[in-house]
């Protein structure tokens, strides 16, 4: 098992979070947050940043752009 | 055909049938669905959003005139998403605002500031100097909000590469491989590019809440 500093912990997360991590390495990345409150802190605020940016309003194209393709996805069943 | 909102997309052989046989809602659903993610790829590109929006106008006429010919060899998704990234840049290029896809972009080192850390000689390398400061559970519709606003402009900051990844990840909720695909990028650069996109937002989120702290 990889022993993780807390500086190589906060750069596997994404790695972690995406089971990227070999098993010896996720086993290690685990032990040391299990016992490191402050990479445990760390790592639920990424949590809570990839959450919150998941949460953009939505968007639309403009009515002009939405209408010229519906016409010309309507044309193109008559071509 | 019911509604398709909220529930996602049905599956690929079901939209390329309804698409090939004209059906309009169909049509709708997809351009409705992915008009936020398709405009904010297009954005990364290229200098207005008026030509964004003509990028996105110009993937749907290409996929309008290519579904009879679409092999399935991707998933439509990420057919439609390559198209895209493909009509925008040559837009970008005919703009001469091509993207700094390797100059300009940090990729080497940590994303998180190694001053952070205590360095090799400390009694535990590496350690956080610091604590890392608590946050405020973000309750009130406000502050949500607020951190909405927050997190659009920081996603509109970042370096092109990394906005693309985040976008089509965090926002869209698109798988890595999907985005791989769609970039042409291996996985562990993928990968690379997602997590100092999230860690610089994350920086950005702690400096803000830092910032509205009420004083104990």
């Amino acid at each position: 098992m990889k022993r993780f500093t807390c500086g190589e912990l906060v750069e596997s997360i994404t790695a972690y979070l995406d089971d990227a991590l070999d098993p010896p390495d996720r086993a290690g990345f685990e032990t040391h947050a299990a016992c490191c409150d402050d990479c445990r802190r760390y790592v639920h605020q990424f949590r809570v940043t990839i959450r919150a940016v998941g949460d953009q309003p939505p968007e639309k194209l403009t009515d002009r752009t939405r209408e010229r393709l519906m016409s010309a996805f309507k044309q193109r069943r008559q071509s | 055909m019911g509604s398709l909102a909220g529930s996602g997309l049905p599956p690929d052989d079901v939209v390329v049938s309804a698409l090939r046989a004209g059906d309009e809602e169909m049509f709708a659903t997809l351009l409705d669905t992915w008009a936020r993610g398709m405009l904010r790829v297009a954005r990364s590109y290229v200098s207005t959003d008026d030509s964004a929006e003509e990028v996105v106008q110009d993937t749907w006429l290409a996929v309008i005139g290519a579904i009879d010919g679409f092999e399935g060899r991707s998933s439509v998704k990420t057919w439609v998403y390559r198209i895209l990234v493909n009509t925008a840049k040559k837009r970008s290029v005919r703009e001469s605002r091509t993207l700094p896809w390797s100059a300009f972009e940090r990729d080497a080192g940590p994303a998180v500031d190694p001053a952070r850390f205590d360095g090799i000689d400390a009694a535990l390398p590496a350690s956080w100097k610091e604590a890392p400061a608590a946050w405020p559970t973000p309750e009130g519709q406000a502050l949500a909000a607020e951190v909405r606003g927050l997190i659009g402009e920081a996603l509109a900051t970042l370096p092109p590469r990394q906005r693309i990844v985040i976008t089509l990840r965090d926002v869209e909720g698109c798988t890595s491989e999907e985005v791989c695909e769609i970039l042409e990028i291996s996985a562990v650069n993928q990968r690379v590019l997602l997590h100092r996109a999230r860690a610089a937002v994350r920086d950005l989120l702690e400096s803000y809440f830092e910032s509205v702290k009420q004083p104990e």
